[in-house]
Formats: C-alpha cells, structure tokens, sequence
C-alpha cells in the first residue's frame, strides 16, 4: 500500500472521529446552557479548550454566548475544529484515497459531507441543533458502519482504526484534562447538585451516561468517572480500550509486514503502563500531570506510526 | 436556418416521438407509452446518483468553486450495428496510421523525406518532442489510449474532427453513463440488445501490461499518474485506478532507484513498470522539462529511455493530434497504411498559407477557426454564433498571428434529442469513442461518449462550456 494511501486512511478517520467528538461536545454543552445557570458560559469556554479552538475564537469573540460558540463550532471556515471543516478534511481525504475504500464507505463519506454542506449552509438556530447534531452522530454512523460491512480486512483496515484510536484517545484525554478540577478527591466530599451535573456532562460529552449507572448504578463519584474514562477495558472510549486497539493494530502490522517499528514499542510500553495502573495510584501522581503526559505520548505515536510506514516523502 | 440531421426524429421539428430513424425504433416505442413525469423524475434521479457518486469535475479558472456535475441526458443515442462496423473499422485504421507515424516522425522521418508533410511543420513545432528521437517506447506502442472525436452531418456522412493522441480524458462518464441507464431503465435493456462497455477497464489493464517493459520480471505493477485531487478530471484518474485495481500515485509518492521508477509504500519503495499518466509532458520530468513542474518524478525520462519504464501514452504523441497536421492526416493515413482513408477528415484551411488565410479572412463569419495548440473549445471562434465584434476582433488576432490557427467551415452537426420538460428536443452531439493499442491488438469500446450541447442551436459541446452527456448504444449485430 502506498504511504500516501496509508496516511490518507489514517486523516480521513482521525477527521471523522473528530467531527463526531465535536458534535457530542456541543450536545453536551447545550444541555448545560439549557440550565441558565452561572456555569453555562464557563462551560462553553472549557467546551472551547477541549475542542482546541479557544484562542481562534478569542481572536474573533468577547464573550461565550451559546449562539457563537455554537456557529463557531459548527459552521465557522475559519476555524479548522469547526464540524464543517473536519468534515471537508474527511472527504478530502477520502477522495485522496478512494482507491483503498469501497463505493459504500465513499458513498457514506460523501453523502455526510453533501448533507453537513446543506444543513450548516446558515447559522443553526437553537430549536435545530439537537436535530443537527443528531445528523452528524448518525452520518458518521453510516461511515462507520459502511466500513465494518464492506471493507477488506487489509493493511488499510489497521490504519483506518488507528487513526481513530488516535484521535478518539485524544479526545477522551481532552475532556478530561480541562475536567481535572472537578474530578479531584478534594471535591468529591461536597458533592453539590452542581458538581453531579458537571459530571454527568463528563459522562455526556463521550456518550456513556447510561453506560456508567449500568456499572455503577446511581452513585456518581470523580473517582468512579475517572476510573470509568481512563482505565475501563469495556468502554470504547476509555483511554486504555483505545490504547490497546492502537497497540493490536500495529502488532498486527508488524506480523503482516515482518517489520519492526519503534512505535509498536511505544503502544506496547503505553498499554502496559495503563494495565499497571490504579486510579488511586494516577491520583496520587496527580491527575493533571496523568493526562498531560498521556496526551503528549499519544501525539508521539502518532508522528511515529506517520514516519514508520513513510505517510510523507 | 440549416437542416440538421437528427439521429432519432425523422420529422425532428416536433417535440412528439412520431416517426424515428431505425436504430430507435424498440425506444421510440418505449417512449411513446412512457409517462413523460416518470422520464423527468428519473432525470432527477439520475442526477443525484451522478453526486452521491461523486462524477464531478472542477472548472479551471475558478478559485475554491464547488465541483460541478456535467449534465446528463436521458435519452440514449443508438448507433446501428452496420454504423459502428464501419465507423470502428475507420477509427482502428486512423489509430494504426498514428502509431506508424509515431515511429516514423521520431526515427528515419521518412515521410518528410518523401515530402508529404512539410519539414518545417514538424521541425518548428512544439509538441514534437526531441528527447524521443531514436526512443523505442517498449512494445512499439506509442498510443496506448486515444480518444477519436467524430462528428456526423448525414446518415452516412462521418468525420474525424480530432485525433486525442495525447491524454483524451471522459472514459468515466461513458462507463457511468451506462451504469446510471442500468440502474434507472433496466427494461430498456431486456428489450434492446446493447453491446456492453463495461470490460474497458479490464481491457485496459490487460492492454497496459501487455506494454510492460523488458525490465519487468513477473506480473506487471501498474499505476495511474495523476496530478492531484485538484485536477478537473481527478475524478477519471482515481475511478479508472480503482476499476483496474492499479495504484493511484501523484509525482511526489515516485522516485527513481537503481534505474527503475519506484512508489513510496508503507513498506519502502517498490517497483512500478508501467504508468498511464494523466499528467502532460511538459510537467513530466522536472529535469528533462519545465523545471518548475511539482506534478512530475525528475529522471523519469532517462528510466523511459533506458527501458526501466512504460509511459502510456509516450511522450511527444502530441505531434500526431496537433491541429497544425490534421490536415495533413489523409496523406498520413495513405503514406503508412497503403490504403484510403475510411473515415474522412474535416475540410481545413492553414491560415499559415497565405492564399488559404485570405479565403479563411473573407469568410469568417461562416468558419469555425481554432488555435493549432488550444484545446477544451477555449479560444475559438464560432463565426456564425459570433457578434460582429467578436468576429472582428478575432480577425486582429489572427493577421496578427495567422501560423497559430486553422479554420474549418461550421459543420452541420447532427441532433440527438434530448429529454426536457416541453419534451423531446433536439441537441447538437459529438462522439468520443475509446481506443486501447498495445502490442498485439486493437480494441475499440462499442459506443463511446457522446457529448451534447445542452443549450439550444449551440454547436459546442465540451464539457467546460456548459455541455452534457449521453449514454451511447451500439446495437448488437
């Protein structure tokens, strides 16, 4: 497979996945807004942070009124965290390398973008949004799913999911790197009406709300959340389940190419560490310094697995 | 106003089906009792197949614009089994006189010698290549895909209007085409035996690598050369990749090693033996040509002399479809064949002559002049759809520089009608039909693109100037 392709692969559902984690930020945003409480425009600011996209809307912006974030979020060219430009980025990418897909992942991509194209050709208004976002969450689905039923289990199938991982890791790390505060033990005795809904907005913002009170019924707790994110084998978007499916990923390279690479040592040597781990071990470390290292080596890996299978010239 | 012939209406001033020419006759029928909601209906949805599939193009000039869709027509043009045998027979006789040609012109020349070309025609030309003097392109083959534009004004009246020789693009849109018809009239194919099209990317895969150079050792490693997504016809290049399972490359994923032409894999570089480039020479080889160029792989050219490459089609095949030879293609045909010419050409007149310029000079509101280099219907002047201004203004360009343009009279194009919401209505057309050459053979696709000019009384028909497509049936024998 040629290097490009690979790379290709690799952006087209980094972009994906991004697009996807954008929109459940907003949907988790806009509930909190809803409350008229005190917290709403702090929210958005941290909404801001997560996504990456402060300072460009800093650049633009005085204050965090819903209808702003929102647009800048959604539909702002400008701002390459937008939904309208990660999904330009998905497709672009996806035709780079519309040898490697199937017509139905082509198709999926494509119709995502032709149908984001149209319902984010003006500003969305807030009787809309959970409709619009609703739209992206399930025509990213349909990508997914297109590639799950159609595509050859080939080298470009690793790729494919280790872009994902990647990018899924990094959200996962995101949210709870600008969350920290309010995981801390410390905070844990109060306890408030307040703090419990801004740790079902954690839970919110990667989809598990339902999925935690299965595991841990009513009792929400920082330190559960923090475990349930970081350390929980069964949750998608935990950072050990992404950590391990970037580890098997590229052992599975490995195998298919008789190669070895430095970043297959990396991921082993990451896994490890994660399965080594306690929570009450991280927070002894401190959380912060935690997920502030994890982010910076999962950006490594990334710019490693581009360099060892020569993404560019 | 002149009588055109239609292919399909014999009585062609009506927007009823009424009485139809042969090769209509089971879809005239068909026709008649469709419900004419039910044909707009699949237009539409013909059109939002051409989208989701992507089959668009992006229109030079205009910066960041969205992709367009070229317009599709409905209605098929229905060429007769006799038509086709004739008019391939024709084409594959023009297609082998090119490869000799080819041969010659970049070797002994002795057609110049026999002064049946003009010598300075060839030497004061840009599109003859000197880096192909003495190159024996593996295989012998020069064209390995050309494009032979036909126009037709009667029901036996046929003739070549340009040789593609060089990078002929629009392949996609004749095997989409039929796919979209498949899809929105299966009936019409249970009831009408049509010859298939859809083996051309097979058949082009197999006519590459039959290409292959002596230095490939095992199964031939084909690869598309593109530009980028960026270019108008990208859409072509990754569909025919992805047709013929061959890999996608743009100039930056190559380089050359150890005398071979390599891609940059996920494993290291690997071996390519033979490239279909749809990228022109000019930006081929930085090294050998515009040094600017980024599309291109620098050494490309010494790889392609040493035999290390196949480049399809060869570079310098632009000589053979320059519009300052076309009219010197009959003699071609005759010099390298032995034989007259099936199809004819286009009457010409060479404005680099000066008795020939004046009569093009005190006729041109009737003639159709093109540039001898341009291409894409860009930089013509239609005389008869042009305003006084226009005509006069053209004249200034061309006394000023008359060796730089040709002129042919207004050819009365036939029609094919087309489906519209007042109904049937007839559209100027052209042809485009495909050929693949490779070492053994000559194959030619059964039908080919037809292009229409979607606006009424328009006789132009490219794409870039607002023209459509048609699927294109030959009959079964």
């Amino acid at each position: 497979m040629l290097g490009k392709t690979a790379g290709g692969l690799f952006w087209m559902f980094r972009y994906l996945e991004r697009t996807e984690n954008n929109a459940r930020l907003l949907d988790a945003g806009f509930r909190i807004a809803l409350t008229r409480s005190a917290t709403a425009k702090s929210e958005w600011k941290s909404i801001l942070t997560t996504a990456g996209s402060l300072e460009g809307y800093d650049g633009q912006h005085d204050d965090y009124e819903s209808a702003k974030v929102v647009d800048f979020m959604l539909r702002d060219p400008a701002n390459p965290s937008s939904v309208i430009s990660t999904m330009k980025q998905a497709r672009d990418n996806a035709r780079l390398v519309r040898t490697a897909l199937t017509r139905e992942v082509w198709e999926a991509t494509n119709e995502s973008w032709m149908t984001l194209k149209q319902i984010l050709s003006s500003p969305v208004n807030e009787q809309d949004l959970p409709d619009a976002l609703a739209t992206i969450r399930r025509l990213s689905a349909q990508v997914r799913g297109a590639t799950e039923g159609t595509l050859l289990r080939n080298d470009g199938f690793n790729f494919i999911r280790l872009g994902t991982f990647v990018e899924r890791a990094d959200n996962t790390a995101r949210i709870l790197d600008v969350k920290y505060y309010l995981l801390l033990p410390s905070i844990a005795q109060v306890g408030s009406a307040l703090d419990v809904m801004q740790w079902e907005t954690i839970l919110r913002s990667v989809s598990a709300q339902r999925a935690y009170r299965w595991l841990n019924g009513a009792e929400i707790s920082p330190s559960n959340i923090a475990e349930f994110l970081i350390l929980y084998q069964n949750m998608p978007r935990s950072l050990i389940f992404c950590s391990q499916k970037i580890s098997d990923n590229l052992a599975k390279l490995e195998q298919d190419y008789g190669e070895n690479h430095a970043s297959c040592v990396a991921a082993k040597a990451s896994i490890e560490r994660l399965q080594k781990s306690t929570i009450d071990e991280i927070f002894d470390q401190g959380l912060h310094e935690f997920i502030e290292q994890f982010t910076m080596q999962n950006g490594q890996l990334a710019t490693q697995i581009e360099q060892d299978y020569r993404f560019q010239g | 106003m002149i009588d055109f012939f239609d292919e399909m209406l014999t009585d062609n001033k009506s927007a009823h089906v009424g009485s139809v020419r042969e090769p209509f006759s089971t879809y005239g029928g068909w026709l008649d009792n469709e419900d004419p909601a039910r044909i707009l209906q699949k237009s539409a949805q013909a059109e939002a197949f051409f989208r989701t599939t992507g089959i668009t193009f992006n229109v030079y000039g205009e910066e960041d614009a969205d992709e367009r869709l070229i317009p599709f027509d409905v209605v098929p043009r229905i060429i007769s089994a006799s038509e086709w045998r004739r008019l391939s027979r024709g084409i594959e006789q023009r297609v082998r006189a090119i490869n000799a040609f080819l041969h010659d012109i970049y070797h002994r020349q002795e057609i110049l010698r026999a002064g049946r070309i003009p010598t300075e025609l060839i030497a004061n030309n840009a599109a003859f290549l000197p880096h192909m003097v003495g190159v024996n392109p593996p295989g012998g083959v020069y064209t390995h895909i050309v494009g032979t534009d036909i126009v037709r004004t009667g029901p036996d009246e046929f003739f070549v209007l340009e040789d593609n020789a060089r990078t002929p693009s629009g392949v996609s849109y004749m095997l989409e085409n039929r796919e979209t018809m498949l899809q929105m009239f299966p009936e019409l194919f249970s009831r009408i035996a049509v010859q298939q099209v859809s083996d051309y990317p097979t058949n082009l895969r197999r006519s590459l690598a039959a290409s292959a150079p002596d230095a490939c050792t095992g199964k031939p490693v084909v690869a598309v050369l593109t530009p980028g997504i960026h270019n108008s016809a990208y859409f072509e290049h990754s569909y025919l990749a992805d047709q013929m399972g061959a890999e996608l490359v743009e100039g930056h994923d190559l380089r050359v090693v150890d005398g071979r032409i390599t891609m940059r894999t996920t494993q290291g570089y690997t071996p390519i033996d033979v490239i279909y480039r749809r990228v022109d020479d000019e930006y081929l080889d930085p090294m050998n040509f515009n040094p600017d160029s980024m599309l291109g792989v620098p050494g490309i050219m010494d790889v392609y002399r040493s035999g290390g490459i196949t480049i399809a089609n060869a570079p310098g095949t632009g000589i053979a479809d320059d519009k300052a030879l076309y009219s010197y293609m009959p003699d071609i045909v005759e010099f390298y064949t032995g034989e007259r010419p099936l199809l004819n050409n286009v009457q010409t007149w060479r404005c680099s002559e000066p008795d020939q310029l004046q009569y093009v000079l005190d006729n041109l509101a009737e003639l159709v002049v093109k540039e001898v280099h341009g291409s894409g219907g860009y930089g013509m002047l239609v005389g008869p759809a042009a305003s006084k201004k226009e005509v006069e203004d053209f004249r200034a360009k061309l006394i000023d520089n008359a060796p730089n343009y040709i002129a042919q009279p207004t050819l009365a194009l036939s029609t094919v009608p087309i489906f519209t919401k007042k109904g049937l209505s007839p559209r100027h057309v052209d042809l485009r039909p495909f050929v693949l050459v490779s070492p053994e053979r000559i194959d030619i696709t059964p039908g080919g693109l037809t292009r229409v000019a979607m606006t009424e009384g328009s006789l132009v028909v490219n794409s870039s100037q607002g023209g459509g497509t048609k699927d294109t049936w030959v009959l079964e024998e």
